[in-house]
């Protein structure tokens, strides 16, 4: 229990002071932190629209959070999710464009796993090369990132869009008509609640894919911890060295880890394409990737915490659209400041850890020369 | 093409003195939005661009600075604190402009006068064809190219440049030597803000004369690959500038002259950089020490 | 003149602590000018501590130092450079890609205007090279010359900085014995020449045989400060270890059955082609420990690493109760009863955050009963490893601690656990007792001759010779890759194994042959380094 307590505070003391960090920026354009900070809590939080939103927001958060934790398990940082989540959710669109007519629940599946397909190769080929070439994950998945954006915004632009559409999209897999959609897609959070007897609003998007982040969660835990495959992918993670002397494959789970980490990213795809726009939308992502890192870090890399710290950038997400539109001066690029901050802060606490437990020990821990 | 080049030159060199250090600097491209802004918005208020430039210096400075502290003292993820500037630098600039200008796109338009003039080298112009290349560029440009010179001398001829190195490669062995790690370090990674800042100027107030919500459009990654490329040496990460420049241009031109998408040619400077990190053009290998923050009692 | 010998370095109450380890307990010691002082102790006695904050590498809590007779202040190397001490490290610290005068400049670089004058800088290393015998070549790349030239070049770091105090931490550890000799000729030359030479070591021959003073440290103090000309062997070890140093292992006879391992023609290519391993061929037998003498570096490590599955080989094969398994993977060696005690514990041998439990089932954690076909069995891993701590009193015997935060011997001690649970056929021990307390030591020696009554093939790799002599029932030499000859430890002397551990062949005068255990005088135990 105190372990967990631990683990707990110093993320909240990173989150905590970022808001306050926040605070200053507001009152520095002239506007009132604490008007943000209630704007912040009461349209995230209240209401079937504000949960509806801030769940929806979260869900593709818990993915990119994931896929960053179970690479970071294996001791790669994996940058490319917002690559991956684009390839991931053109896919999916791609599969229900090329079979019309085919039975919903087929196409759904199939685009369920051309997503996840996509996206676990995606992050699978930067795998490869370091796993076999030794090529900074970093780096190349960067590239690949660009790669992504270039590519299949060529693909939308001069293959799959409606003729003459000023928009980057692409052709709709599904319709809304009469306020439900007619065509493959994953239900909403409306039509899955309406048979228990609940009414939500069919209007907000959050949907199915919601549960599945939910199971992703569950799943990972498991493989990680549980699973003899888990244990060898944390072992590379711990010590190369180590894992090799235990018979453990090193290149083999550098590129699993990549695999799934791409897989889960991809996931991001399903919630937008098959579970909201119905169609690919080039830059339908407000840097969920890279908020994944945020989101995996502030979690410590683990699922639970994962869960946490995307339901608050959920929160902030959802919130940001109010905050600019009833503040004077502040925009939503305020939310993006922060997201920052909390980056920023939680990758420092090793700083914040020596300190604390400089305050609760009076001395200062370390190792004599063995 | 030197136009294209100009930012990426400046941006690689000052990667390359951070990472030499054994500091990884992925935040070159949040560095380059800084100095951008910067410059644009102190130029429209001291209507001087070179005040304008000599701010984005600074600002540049100013936001290794966060760098530095996050990832030498602090001894935080470089990889991480990189990208949380980056992310810092999409929304700061808007939420400014915001308050600044009431628009969070842009700033305003300067006014010709008020950008970094361009120079004309007074012989070099008569020639036709040279002329063209070498003069008529703005200041930055012309610090730009003779960086790399300078640069080569600063690596590899001054006692600045060996004691960088030696941090970089084995900072057990320069720390033995008396030399302070954290020092060099964060010199390093200051100069690649001061020169990624100027970079940044470029585009706002020579190459244009406005700040758009993310208009270096990943130049900053396209420098980190030129480094690479270029294997971390000044005259490497020139050249793999000036071909990134190039392709560049020519996918300007060739836009409806030729058959290959233009997103395609844009993505050429990353799979680029793919090809040669997986070793088939030749292996670049990074400094042995980068990445890694440096613990004293570690030993 | 008629002074009185001056004191080059005195210091006096130095206390250091660790968070809560004392290091340093109120070290008094006394070197002289000129003269060569050796400070002994076991792994952990806190040699290398004192003389790093001799240094100034670190600040001691207490106590005072006085350089030439004067009490000074030493807050970092600089103060120590300035005041005329260098320090040669155990592990060197030399930047692998630049050059050998780039290395010995670095940090006190001779200008010319902007630039560094290479030039004058190339001349100087010259200048001290000769003065000093110290063959080098100005422009070579460190990274390319042998550990020998390498030390050269460190020492050649310090007295281009005005060194007049030397501090040399564990000198002779990677040199061969032709390379020591040369060594303790430089010393003398440099001692000749003015110069004032701690070294911190634990090869107490050599100390007998070089230095003029003494001081042995135990446990974080000071055990004793003496001349070297009243100083014992046996002396010494009492003073290190604080007790009657046992070295023979009580073990019986051994029976040795038929071949477990063979090695035939084994050899390994490295760099440019040079051979690390150049057809190696014996074998080990079940009930038989054979030990593998040799300085490290000459092939011992990649041989150990090659029969674990670790490395491929470049030729040759290598058979295990007559079936080749050259093909196998370490997890598929383990399941066919090998089992590998790895030289670096760290490095390879234990998942430092993890906890015991999860490190007990490394390299058997496919296998029922610990995981199913998915599924790792939690309650069978941590009932098994309750065991395993028990049996092999690993300390503290709490499986849900994190493995870093056992001391190194009782890692070793879980290592060995794990090892030994899957009741293996070939052990493969490597430095067994290296950083590791003398309780551990003793009881993981008893282990392997326990095991090899049971008729276990024991290959042990050490570069302890001490250890290796009393453990094993055959030793062969290991010299350059390739096998130097084999000896029967009952019967060879530690010198004639010493020069086949340097390539030379013992003399072959007929006297008869003197039983070399553990005289009085002999060298000392397993304590490692």
């Amino acid at each position: 229990m105190k372990n967990v307590a631990k683990n707990l505070m110093f993320p909240l003391i990173a989150v905590v002071a970022a808001f306050l960090v926040g605070g200053v920026i507001v009152l520095i354009v002239g506007d009132s932190p604490l008007l943000v900070y209630e704007l912040f809590l009461t349209s995230a939080f209240t209401g079937a629209d504000g949960i509806g939103y801030t769940l929806f927001y979260a869900t593709p958060f818990i993915f990119t959070g994931l896929a960053v934790a179970v690479a970071f398990k294996c001791g790669l940082l994996n940058i490319g999710a917002e690559g991956q989540l684009i390839v991931a959710a053109f896919a999916a669109a791609w599969v229900g464009l090329v079979l019309p007519g085919w039975p919903a629940l087929l196409v759904v599946t199939l685009s369920i796993l051309a997503a996840m397909l996509a996206g676990g190769i995606w992050a699978g080929v930067p795998g490869l090369l370091k796993a076999r070439f030794g090529a900074h994950e970093v780096i190349t998945t960067i590239m690949m990132n660009f790669i992504a954006a270039g590519l299949i915004g060529w693909l939308t632009h001069d293959h799959f869009r409606k003729q003459g559409d000023p928009i980057l999209e692409s052709l709709p897999i599904a319709e809304m008509k009469d306020g439900a959609p007619v065509g493959p897609h994953i239900p909403r959070m409306s039509a899955i609640l309406e048979p228990l007897g609940i009414h939500f609003p069919a209007r907000l998007p959050l949907n199915m894919a919601f549960f599945f982040a939910l199971a992703a969660c569950v799943i990972v835990y498991v493989f990680l911890w549980k699973t003899k495959w888990g244990y060898e992918l944390r072992a590379v993670g711990v010590s190369p060295g180590a894992a090799q002397y235990g018979g453990i494959s090193i290149a083999r789970n550098i590129v699993l880890a990549m695999f799934i980490s791409g897989m889960l990213a991809g996931m991001v795809g399903v919630n937008e394409v098959l579970g909201y726009r119905y169609r690919y939308y080039h830059d339908f992502s407000p840097g969920y990737g890279f908020s994944g890192i945020a989101v995996a870090l502030l979690g410590r890399n683990h699922p639970a915490g994962v869960l946490l710290a995307a339901i608050l950038f959920g929160a902030l997400t959802r919130s940001s659209l109010f905050i600019q539109i009833f503040t004077d001066h502040v925009s939503k690029d305020w939310v993006v400041i922060l997201q920052a901050t909390i980056i920023l802060f939680v990758a420092c606490e090793a700083v914040f850890r020596g300190g604390a437990l400089r305050l609760f020990r009076g001395s200062r821990p370390s190792v004599a020369g063995e | 093409m030197v136009r294209y080049s100009t930012p990426l030159i400046l941006a690689a060199l000052g990667g390359m003195y951070s990472e030499r250090g054994g500091v990884i600097n992925i935040a070159l491209e949040g560095i380059m939005l800084a100095g951008a802004f910067t410059a644009s918005v102190v130029t429209i208020f001291s209507h001087n661009p070179w005040v304008g430039l000599a701010a984005a210096m600074c600002a540049g400075l100013l936001v290794a600075l966060i760098h530095a502290v996050a990832s030498i003292a602090c001894r935080a993820d470089q990889v991480v604190v990189g990208a949380s500037i980056n992310m810092l630098f999409l929304g700061v600039p808007a939420l400014v402009s915001g308050a600044l200008f009431q628009s969070t796109g842009s700033t305003p338009q300067l006014p010709r006068e008020q950008t970094l003039p361009e120079m004309h080298l007074p012989l070099i112009d008569k020639i036709p064809v040279l002329s063209q290349l070498f003069s008529g560029h703005t200041a930055i440009t012309y610090i730009a190219f003779a960086l790399v010179p300078l640069s080569y001398f600063v690596l590899f001829r001054t006692r600045f440049g060996l004691r960088l190195r030696a941090v970089g490669e084995s900072p057990e062995a320069a720390d033995t030597a008396g030399i302070s790690v954290y020092r060099m370090r964060c010199a390093g990674v200051l100069l690649s803000g001061a020169l990624a800042g100027i970079g940044g100027a470029y585009l706002s107030i020579a190459q244009n004369s406005l700040f758009t919500r993310n208009m270096t459009g990943g130049r900053g990654f396209i420098a980190l690959a030129a480094l690479i490329f270029g294997k971390w040496h000044p005259v490497g990460a020139f050249m793999a500038c000036l071909l990134f420049g190039f392709a560049e241009a020519v996918s300007d031109q060739l836009q409806g002259v030729v058959p290959i998408p233009v997103q395609l040619i844009q993505i050429f400077p990353y799979v680029l950089t793919l090809i040669v990190l997986a070793g088939f053009i030749g292996r670049a290998i990074p400094p042995r020490a980068i990445g890694t923050p440096y613990v004293k009692e570690s030993r | 003149m008629g002074e009185a010998p001056k004191n080059a370095v005195e210091m006096h109450g130095i206390t250091k602590r660790f968070g809560e380890v004392l290091a340093n307990d109120h070290i008094d010691l006394v070197v002289r000018d000129h003269s060569i002082h050796a400070i002994i102790g076991e792994n952990g006695a806190g040699k290398s501590t004192v003389m790093n904050i001799l240094y100034g590498f670190y600040t001691a809590d207490e106590g005072e130092i006085l350089i030439d007779g004067e009490p000074r202040a030493l807050k970092s190397p600089r103060d120590a450079i300035a005041l005329g001490l260098g320090m040669v490290h155990q592990h060197f610290m030399l930047v692998e890609p630049l050059t050998v005068t780039e290395n010995i400049v670095l940090g006190a670089e001779p200008i010319a205007g902007l630039a560094i004058d290479y030039k004058r800088a190339r001349a100087r290393v010259r200048e001290l090279s000769e003065q000093y015998g110290l063959k080098i070549d100005p422009n070579a790349t460190v990274g390319d010359l042998s550990v020998g030239q390498q030390q050269r070049v460190e020492i050649l770091k310090t007295l281009y900085r005005g060194a007049r105090i030397l501090i040399l931490d564990e000198p002779t550890a990677v040199l061969t014995p032709g390379e020591v000799e040369e060594m303790f000729a430089i010393l003398r030359g440099l001692r000749a020449q003015g110069k004032t030479i701690i070294i911190i070591t634990h090869k107490l021959a050599e100390v007998l045989a070089l230095s003029d003073n003494i001081t042995v440290m135990r446990d974080g103090r000071v055990a004793g400060n003496l001349p070297t000309k009243e100083a014992t062997v046996g002396g010494l070890a009492r003073m290190m270890v604080g007790r009657e140093v046992l070295l023979r292992v009580d073990k019986k006879e051994a029976h040795p059955s038929g071949a477990v391992l063979t090695v035939r023609d084994l050899s390994l290519r490295g760099r440019e082609g040079a051979a690390i391993l150049d057809k190696m061929s014996f074998e080990v037998r079940g009930g038989e420990i054979l030990g593998i003498a040799g300085v490290e570096g000459n092939g011992q490590t990649e041989l150990v690493e090659i029969l674990a599955g670790l490395r491929k080989a470049s030729g040759g094969q290598v058979l295990l109760e007559g079936a080749p398994i050259d093909a196998l993977d370490p997890y598929q060696r383990r399941l066919r009863g090998v089992a590998h005690i790895p030289e670096d514990r760290h490095r390879r041998g234990m998942l430092l955050p993890f906890d015991l439990a999860a490190n007990s089932i490394l390299g058997v954690h496919r296998n029922a009963p610990m995981s199913g076909p998915v599924l790792l069995h939690g309650h069978v891993i941590t009932t098994r490893a309750d065991r395993l701590v028990r049996a092999y009193d690993v300390r503290p015997p709490v499986v849900a601690l994190p493995a870093r935060a056992l001391s190194g011997g009782n890692q070793q001690k879980l290592i060995v656990a794990r090892e030994f649970d899957i009741k293996p056929r070939l052990v493969l021990v490597a430095q067994p007792t290296r950083g590791v307390d003398i309780g551990a030591t003793e009881f993981i020696h008893r282990k392997l001759v326990e095991l090899r009554d049971e008729g276990a093939a024991i290959l042990l790799v050490s570069a302890e010779l001490d250890e290796v002599r009393s453990l094993s029932d055959r030793i062969i030499v290991i010299y350059e890759g390739r096998i130097a000859g084999e000896v029967d430890p009952r019967i060879a002397s530690e010198e004639e194994i010493g020069i086949m551990m340097t390539g030379g062949r013992p003399a072959e005068t007929g006297p008869a042959p003197v039983p070399a255990l553990l005289p009085d005088d002999a060298p000392l135990s397993a304590d490692s380094r």
